[in-house]
């Protein structure tokens, strides 16, 4: 188990080691960067001292050296102006449009998108599970027969645009905006109760919405699995035998086909967090969806860089985690060389 | 062997061998016993009756393609000064108890100056009919030909805006027929793309083996553990200013293209390490067939369906994954009109909430991606018609 810790770690490592280069060449790809192209403007309206402060900054955050340098140094590997600072030593960098350091600006919105993102998690199991077991042992009833309806709606319907229309919706039957993650009230203020379940009210349609897709796509294959393994023998035989049609069905059956589940995790997690960064746009939530878009949009590299590297940690992490997960459920993966 | 060999009067009819003849087959399984495996499909397929419907709704989709000029009753550029945000005019067929064939009721608008709106109401007085076959705005079919023959037209000085009108008065069913022009074609080239190098990197993973297949696996591995959304909004956004649309076009096909294969790949590495060792391949190899005779007959046609198949059913990715980018203003760009693009407008939700007809172009959406997902249901079922 040790051996198989390990080496899933060092795997994860090197995973992250070329997401980090490849994130890099990707912020990198466009012309120019936000600073360049803050000077030309500057230049263009004749204000010199600016011009200076933009000019101070590219020596600062080495943007005048060749691209290499730059990632190395914004990896921390390689010393900068001001030593090794750089996401191996906690240093996120600098945001260039927001004039602040990056964690200072991403700040709250990485804890609310870990938030959204394991709401929606636990929401798809909770959901999909009773429904993929109702559907399961009363197949091609009309319960089935609906929930599979539902699942499709819900893998064809993009999140985003459900969102939209839930948005409209809500307000016009109910006169509620159901934008944001809290209140505008509770905004910049600490964190108290009454802001905490103001939080936990907004956060139940963005998992809903968030959850569909992932909840259909469960819902289908765990139903496939059911069915699978309630066919098999060992369930006649445990029926046969006396036991509770419930009692069978837990017993067996289901713990077997929970395993593709956890390991789907996975599989799962980046396409929530894909559906969340678009959601968050749509619904206005402070994660860190709207700000990578407009640091996306304005080439704020830094800012940029991280919150990439912030999702793509988040996802490997959680396929780690879903790793960890089956190898201490399925004995059968740790001796098998751990893929 | 030893038992025949030691036989040593042995029967031999003259007559020429008819495997038919102890079981005569019915000419229905003898149809079925040699039809090729493509037939074999077709016939699978043609059960799945959902399926089959999805192909007829997306055939139909796919053959308004080359026609949206004549099929839009407006030019999706055509801008109405005095109908800006109409809502949408519904087509009756009975006026005063009369039935007169399909029309629609023209507006009156006013200007509501407290919440500076135009108030449209309708004037139920004078029906307009629908003009079929007809000469309205012109147009240049595929860009060459000038003409102006529309398959139905508003009403001669009349208007019809069946999905209403955007900002700038423009007739939305127009626009969300041209959009289908551009939403359709995007998820077959993006899939084309992503075919061509997940049949690449894949049959050389799957044939080559050793360090290759190690190194594409990692690849594969690490682009799939990259959520896709934020690294299209990355690489969209490094899409050069000055492109023109056309090759914004392109560029973000390419991209669609770029981080869908791995899917693709790995179905094909799988398979043909699979079929590699399966009795039929075996028994060419024995027979003296060369390797390219292997592959090109006995492999490839056993995992194309398969391929098509999952090709199908990660078509509505593409068009959704272009919707989501356009939506957001980092993927095409006007003039150019896609789904995605007419979203945009409905960004708000002051947009929303006042012209909530700007979400139509949901709906095709909707239709065609839940349509692909029947479909290739259906043909992943049908891809292995041996079991």
């Amino acid at each position: 188990m040790i051996t198989f810790l390990l080496r899933r770690f060092v795997t994860m490592c090197v995973t992250l080691l070329i997401i980090s280069a490849l994130v890099f060449a990707i912020i990198k790809l466009p012309p120019g960067d936000f600073l360049t192209n803050q000077i030309a403007e500057l230049r263009a309206q004749g204000e010199s001292a600016s011009v200076a402060k933009a000019e101070f900054l590219i020596k600062q955050y080495g943007l005048d050296r060749p691209v290499w340098e730059q990632y190395l140094v914004w990896l921390g590997v390689m010393p900068g102006q001001n030593g090794f600072s750089g996401l191996l030593q906690g240093d996120w960098g600098w945001s260039f449009e927001y004039d602040r350091p990056v964690v200072e600006v991403v700040g709250d919105a990485l804890w609310l998108t870990l938030l959204v993102n394991f709401a929606v998690v636990i929401f798809i199991h909770l959901v999909s599970i009773p429904i993929a077991i109702y559907s399961a042992t009363r197949q091609y009833s009309i319960g089935d027969y609906i929930a599979t309806f539902i699942g499709y709606i819900g893998l064809a319907t993009p999140s985003f645009l459900l969102a939209l229309i839930l948005l409209y919706y809500v307000n016009r039957w109910f006169g509620v905006s159901i934008g944001g993650l809290y209140d505008a009230q509770y905004a910049g203020e600490p964190w108290t109760w009454p802001k905490i379940q103001s939080l936990m009210s907004h956060l139940i349609v963005p998992t809903i919405v968030i959850g569909l897709g992932g909840t259909a796509a469960m819902i289908r294959r765990m139903r496939a699995n059911l069915l699978d393994e309630l066919g098999k023998q060992y369930y006649v035989t445990a029926k046969a035998k006396g036991l509770t049609p419930r009692k069978a069905l837990l017993k067996y059956p289901f713990r077997m086909s929970l395993n593709p589940f956890i390991s789907d995790i996975g599989n799962l997690l980046p396409h929530l967090v894909s559906g969340s960064v678009l959601v968050s746009l749509v619904l206005s939530l402070p994660t860190v969806g709207p700000i990578l878009l407009s640091a996306l949009k304005s080439q704020d590299q830094f800012l940029a860089g991280f919150i990439l590297m912030f999702v793509a940690v988040l996802t490997v992490i959680g396929m780690l985690v879903s790793d960890l997960l089956l190898a201490w459920l399925d004995p059968r993966i740790r001796m098998g060389g751990g893929r | 062997m030893n038992e025949s060999l030691s036989v040593k009067q042995h029967y031999v009819d003259s007559a020429a061998f008819d495997p038919g003849a102890t079981e005569p087959m019915g000419s229905e399984s003898e149809s079925f016993y040699r039809a090729s495996s493509w037939r074999l499909m077709w016939w699978k397929f043609r059960r799945h009756k959902v399926a089959v419907a999805a192909a007829f709704i997306l055939l139909v989709f796919y053959a308004m393609v080359p026609f949206v000029e004549v099929i839009a009753p407006y030019n999706q550029t055509k801008r109405h000064g005095d109908f800006l945000y109409a809502p949408p005019q519904s087509v009756h067929l009975m006026h005063e108890g009369r039935f007169i064939g399909p029309f629609v009721y023209p507006y009156q608008f006013t200007f509501d100056i407290e919440s500076f709106r135009r108030v449209y109401t309708i004037d139920t007085s004078t029906p307009q009919p629908i003009r079929f076959l007809c000469r309205a705005d012109g147009y240049d079919f595929w860009g060459l030909v000038p003409a102006n023959v529309h398959l139905f037209c508003p009403p001669e000085n009349g208007t019809m805006f069946l999905l209403g009108t955007d900002r700038l008065g423009r007739d939305l069913l127009s626009r969300i027929i041209y959009g289908a022009r551009i939403s359709l074609t995007i998820g077959i080239v993006g899939i084309a793309v992503s075919f061509t190098l997940g049949l690449l990197f894949g049959g050389l993973a799957g044939y080559l083996g050793g360090w290759v297949d190690h190194v594409i696996q990692r690849m594969i591995e690490i682009l799939r553990s990259l959520p896709e959304l934020p690294l299209w909004l990355a690489l969209s956004a490094a899409l050069p200013a000055n492109w023109s649309p056309i090759l914004v076009f392109f560029g973000i096909t390419i991209i669609l293209g770029l981080l869908d294969w791995p899917g693709l790949a790995r179905a094909v590495r799988s398979k043909l390490l699979s079929l590699r060792e399966e009795d039929f391949v075996k028994a060419a190899e024995l027979m003296g067939a060369s390797k390219q005779r292997v592959i090109s007959r006995h492999l490839i046609p056993n995992f194309m369906s398969h391929l098509i198949a999952s090709a199908t059913l990660s078509i509505p990715s593409m068009i959704l994954g272009e919707t989501a980018l356009s939506f957001l203003g980092l993927g095409l760009r006007p003039p150019i009109t896609s789904w995605g693009v007419l979203l945009n407008e409905a960004q708000n939700l002051a947009a929303v909430q006042l012209h909530p007809w700007l979400l139509f172009p949901i709906i095709p959406v909707v239709i065609v991606v839940l349509a692909f997902n029947f479909m290739g249901d259906g043909l992943r079922d049908a891809a292995d018609p041996y079991h």
